[in-house]
């Protein structure tokens, strides 16, 4: 990899920790618990890392690092996702009174 | 695919993303924003599928699969009471497979077109061994947290003599181990360096104090993406960039929430020793007097005849599951034309927003759920304040004694309310270990027992 790669790497990562900054600071504090929990599934993206080093055919040491990483991701992201989605079905409004 | 195509896949993935994290500033928009979370998910995943490197697909897939079905039968199984431990469960996940990318980029660099074994670029390998080392924090880090949430380990802080100058000799063994992996290409580095983060994730989260957990947990989520960053840039994947940072911009801001509302600083709860379960015993003491002990008939009493009661829960809710009954003795209050809100801490309960969660799930509207600083003014006009389960947040040490532990802290004005009910066990302190003069106060009427049968009890003589 060059150096101009990093940069361009490296700008992408500036730009997008701003976009963090912002975003996350306008969440509802209510919804705080689901932001860990959706943060926490998406950030199992690293999946990617792991279908890599598993792709190669044969399993030699490298693709089974890659698969652990696979496995433990998934477990990641189904269940982050599972659990954001019943937290967020929970929150209700107030039935609306002239009914 | 080409590359160019590759990569911009990977780039909206990274969109879809920020739109997820930017569904979550209202309670309407989340789920869509749950969705885009899933369908970027899903765009990383095809596109790297695709990829012709990959070949044995079979295998892969029984891995997503097997995965995938544990993670969604612990998601759907799990009580939300515990929701805590299990986010603390999944950070370590992510960790620990940030970790294994990493020693396969190691072995396999060809996979990951940086290089080959033994001659790996300089860039590559910081860039891997800090995806690696941060990865293993998290994953100690975590186990240790998630121990402690679980009670498998008590949740008092774990403090030993030279303690932080062990943690510093560590943390200058990892650099120097970095160095020479960068140096040496040495594979016996890159093990040892992974061994001392291990290490190091584990020391940093035991001197850790329950209380403290919701800045722990924040702050293990912002490591995991940390981690996540460190591997996105071995893979010069934007996708894992740009996600990496967003997790770990968003759990450094939660912990700074928490910390605020906590009025400390994040070496402070770092450096540990702070906020175990049971600090002190019972606050015993002459100078304190008379506590006016109520039953749940007085308490009854009391509420139903106020125009507007504000509720307060806390971690002692959430312990005793104490949220349904709760809401069934709002509903009976609310039929006899009692107006009721709720008010919650920033740091109420285990994780951020953890008492909203509980709230939610026993059916409470969440425009009746309020944050300290949209309901405080309102307690002056309250005829009750209802405390269940908390306690530091609403003691006026926090504001009147510049010596308490507390000091500072921002919180619920509830001495400005008619009358405070203090639901609560004893007459035990806080994890602070401060004793509360509100219990000793006039207006206030303590109720000992347990949250759910205390609340049960008050539903009862309500109905």
């Amino acid at each position: 990899m060059g150096a101009d790669s990093f940069l361009n790497l490296f700008t992408v990562f500036v730009l997008a920790c701003f976009v963090g900054f912002y975003v996350v600071w306008s969440v509802t504090p209510a919804l705080h618990s689901p932001l860990l929990a959706v943060t926490n599934a998406i950030s199992s993206v690293i999946i990617v890392g792991g279908l890599l080093a598993a792709g190669p055919e044969g399993m030699g040491f490298s693709s089974l690092m890659g698969l652990l990483a696979v496995v433990l991701a998934s477990v990641n992201i189904f269940g982050g996702f599972v659990v954001t989605q019943r937290m967020l079905a929970m929150f209700k409004k107030k039935p609306k009174k002239d009914e | 695919m080409s590359e160019d195509l590759t990569g911009f896949a990977y780039l909206v993935s990274g969109v879809f993303f920020i739109m997820a994290l930017r569904g979550l500033s209202s309670p309407e928009s989340a789920r869509k924003g749950n969705v885009y979370g899933i369908i970027g998910m899903i765009i990383a995943v095809v596109t790297t599928i695709i990829n012709p490197a990959v070949i044995s697909l079979q295998t892969i897939f029984i891995g997503i699969i097997i995965g995938g079905s544990i993670g969604t039968a612990v998601a759907l199984k799990i009580n939300m009471t515990a929701l805590p431990q299990l986010v603390a469960a999944f950070h370590s996940l992510v960790g620990l497979a940030a970790v294994f990318v990493a020693i396969a980029a190691f072995f396999n660099p060809e996979a990951y077109g940086i290089g080959t074994l033994g001659s790996i670029s300089s860039v590559s390998l910081i860039e891997m061994s800090l995806g690696a080392v941060i990865g293993a924090i998290t994953f100690s880090g975590s186990v240790v947290a998630f121990a402690k949430l679980q009670g498998l380990v008590s949740g008092n802080p774990v403090t030993f003599k030279g303690q932080h100058m062990l943690n510093a000799i560590i943390g200058i063994a990892i650099f120097v181990f970095i160095f020479q992996l960068v140096v040496g290409q040495s594979e016996q580095a890159f093990w040892i360096l992974i061994g001392l983060a291990f290490l190091i994730g584990f020391l940093i989260i035991i001197p850790i104090g329950g209380a403290d957990m919701p800045v722990v947990v924040s702050m293990l989520n912002s490591y995991s993406g940390w981690a996540a960053c460190g591997i996105g840039f071995t893979l010069s994947n934007t996708a894992l960039i740009i996600t990496g940072a967003l997790v770990g911009s968003s759990g450094a801001i939660l912990s700074y929430i928490m910390c605020k509302g906590m009025n400390r600083s994040i070496f402070h709860v770092l450096l540990g020793g702070f906020g175990g379960d049971a600090v002190a015993a019972a606050a015993e003491g002459a100078e304190q007097g008379n506590v006016k002990q109520g039953s749940a008939d007085d308490a009854a009493f009391i509420m139903g005849n106020a125009s507007k009661v504000i509720i307060i829960p806390g971690y002692g809710m959430a312990v005793a599951q104490a949220q349904h009954a709760l809401r069934e003795m709002c509903d009976l209050l609310k039929e006899k034309g009692v107006e009721i809100s709720y008010a919650i801490h920033p740091v109420a309960g285990r994780m951020p927003g953890h008492m909203n969660v509980l709230l939610a799930e026993a059916n409470v509207p969440y425009d009746e759920v309020f944050e300290l600083e949209a309901i405080n003014h309102e307690f002056s006009t309250a005829d009750v304040a209802f405390v269940i389960g908390a306690n530091d947040v609403t003691n006026p040490a926090a504001k009147s004694d510049p010596t308490s532990p507390i000091y500072g802290m921002p919180i619920l004005d509830v001495e400005k309310a008619g009358t405070t009910l203090f639901l609560k066990r004893s007459l035990a302190s806080g994890y602070a270990g401060v004793a509360n003069e509100l219990f000793f106060r006039d207006k206030t009427m303590m109720l000992f027992g347990d949250a759910k049968k205390m609340t049960e009890q008050i539903v009862q003589a309500l109905g």
